[in-house]
């Protein structure tokens, strides 16, 4: 990570990865997605429905680890000074908070016709719906700090208390045992069968890579904008 | 209830979003870079 503090050795990396992951990412969500859509049988009981899966499942983790992702650049901040920390967070957090959209609205789509409702008051809905919040007071309060010239301490510790709700979101499940099924696919397995299961691992990646590149491409535009007002500033003061 | 209407929706929410996603990540990327590079050349 330390070896990433410095922008030039950074860019260096991130320009061709930047490339790689989009065209990975691309090719992996299309061919999960088609292969979901198109190879798969429908579920027992869910029937066709169970086609959602390969976009919500992905979407819940990326709008989950978008949030990990900023605490971590939190901490690398507050603790270790990093320069690109403050940059990284501001830069995960509209990718955050559009899969977390994504996962929110097409859990909604899939309620519908397996619950019979869009909505629910239910511990893993709620949760999620506050994490999607706090993508949102990230980004505006991320943005205010930096106009303001700040070092971008205040974001950094929103960022980390923020993180106590992903526990929340994760256990959700057992402690409140309302709508939301529970876990289906847990470290040591799965309970669905592979012939349903196999394609999504493509769309994980896919989407992880996409991710990715988004946070990078804004991690470069912040960088390259930064390089403008030091210019201009230094421009002015002559 | 017929289920395609309901998929078809997901999918289009997903794509549209995420398309949306990279496509303004990209725009402002390029102009950041591009307003840089024409910086450092002045």
């Amino acid at each position: 990570m330390h070896a990433l503090a410095n922008p030039t050795r950074f860019l260096r990396l991130a320009r061709p990865a930047t490339t790689w992951l989009l065209l990975v990412g691309l090719v992996l969500a299309i061919a999960g997605m088609a292969a979901g859509l198109v190879f798969t049988p429908p579920d027992y009981l869910q029937g066709d429905t169970v086609r959602i899966m390969y976009i919500h499942v992905p979407s819940a983790w990326l709008g989950m680890a978008g949030w990990a992702g900023i605490a971590a650049a939190s901490v690398s901040q507050l603790v270790w000074r990093h320069p690109l920390a403050a940059v990284g967070g501001r830069a995960v957090a509209p990718a955050g908070a559009t899969f977390a959209a994504i996962c929110l609205i097409t859990g909604s789509i899939w309620g519908r016709p397996t619950w019979g409702t869009w909505w629910e008051w239910d511990g893993r809905l709620t949760s999620m719906l506050v994490l999607f919040f706090l993508y949102l007071g990230y980004i505006a309060l991320g943005s205010a700090e930096r106009e303001r010239g700040g070092e971008g301490r205040i974001t950094a510790l929103y960022g980390l208390v923020g993180a106590i709700n992903l526990p929340i979101i994760h256990y959700s499940v057992l402690w409140w045992r309302t709508l939301h099924q529970g876990e289906s696919i847990g470290l040591t397995g799965s309970t669905i069968d592979n012939s349903i299961l196999w394609p999504l691992p493509l769309t994980m990646i896919g989407f992880t890579c996409l991710f990715v590149a988004a946070a990078l491409m804004r991690m470069r535009a912040e960088l390259a904008e930064a390089k403008v007002e030091a210019r201009m500033r230094r421009m002015g003061g002559q | 209830m017929n289920p395609w209407p309901f998929v078809t929706a997901a999918y289009v929410v997903a794509i549209c979003l995420t398309a949306g996603l990279i496509g303004w990540a990209y725009a402002s990327m390029r102009r950041a870079e591009i307003a840089a590079d024409a910086l450092k050349r002045k």
